[in-house]
């Protein structure tokens, strides 16, 4: 079994424009739906706050790897610390890597996330039953949002 | 919900817990493949044409036995392991969740870059 995700998706726009959005930290904030206290900067935290209403209390936190202009964004992160009251600092990261290429109709994204396997302790089924019913709440609010939005 | 019930679902946690982990290494997962084809296997079956030792496979097998995706069935004197995909199935499901998540994500970003 693969523990790693992979998605691929082409976007009708030029490389410097999806570059922009995913790496400018305000830009990013918008379509990730997280205000970014500041700008992304390789080998530093980066932190924020989750701008879903009634989920202003969740952080957002995550240590910028790479940032190789137009053609790589990394960071680790960990993927579903959404308890305030747990420290997840000592726990491995995960690795999200987007990767940008050129193409005749404009812009291939592909994103991977890495690294499940080195998650020590129980949160794994911890984060998966408490999102159990919060996050299918989420996502109703992230399709009313698109839906809006289109 | 009953006692037996709760106990059950605790056991499944502790499952999945470590299941990522013990999946991620070579030989157990040419292990997880071997035995992925249904039919039940004896140790020495398992090592036959593997440079590790029968000791070696056997600290293996054990490993995938405590996070449930091999147990062992014991036919007279023999001891023999069989693949159970229900803890993979699980894992399968929360990194599915994952990725409907960074799906959603990057149908917002589409949005955003090409309006």
């Amino acid at each position: 079994m693969s523990n790693q995700i992979e998605k691929r998706i082409e976007l009708k726009a030029p490389v410097s424009r999806v570059w922009r959005a995913l790496t400018d930290y305000r830009e990013f904030g918008e379509w990730f739906r997280v205000k970014l206290d500041g700008p992304f900067v390789a080998g530093q935290i980066s932190r924020g706050h989750i701008t879903y209403p009634g989920y202003e209390h969740l952080k957002w936190e995550a240590v910028v790897q790479k940032m190789e202009p137009e053609r790589l964004f990394s960071f680790t992160w960990h993927p579903y610390a959404v308890d305030p009251k747990m420290d997840y600092s000592n726990e491995m990261p995960t690795l999200v890597e987007f990767r940008l290429e050129k193409i005749a109709t404009g812009t291939l994204l592909l994103l991977t996330e890495s690294g499940f396997d080195k998650i020590p302790s129980g949160r794994r089924l911890e984060a998966f039953r408490r999102n159990d019913g919060g996050w299918t709440e989420q996502m109703k609010n992230i399709e009313k949002h698109v839906a809006q939005a289109s | 919900m009953s006692r037996k019930h709760r106990s059950g679902k605790a056991a499944q946690r502790h499952v999945r817990a470590h299941l990522f982990a013990a999946l991620g290494d070579e030989t157990r997962l040419a292990l997880v493949t071997k035995l992925n084809g249904g039919r039940s296997y004896s140790i020495s079956q398992l090592t036959l044409g593997s440079r590790l030792t029968r000791q070696a496979i056997t600290k293996h097998l054990r490993v995938l036995q405590s996070v449930g995706v091999v147990h062992s069935v014991r036919t007279g004197r023999e001891t023999r392991f069989e693949f159970n995909p229900r803890p993979i199935e699980g894992a399968k499901e929360y990194l599915d969740l994952v990725s409907e998540q960074w799906g959603r994500a990057l149908s917002r970003l589409k949005s955003f870059v090409e309006n």
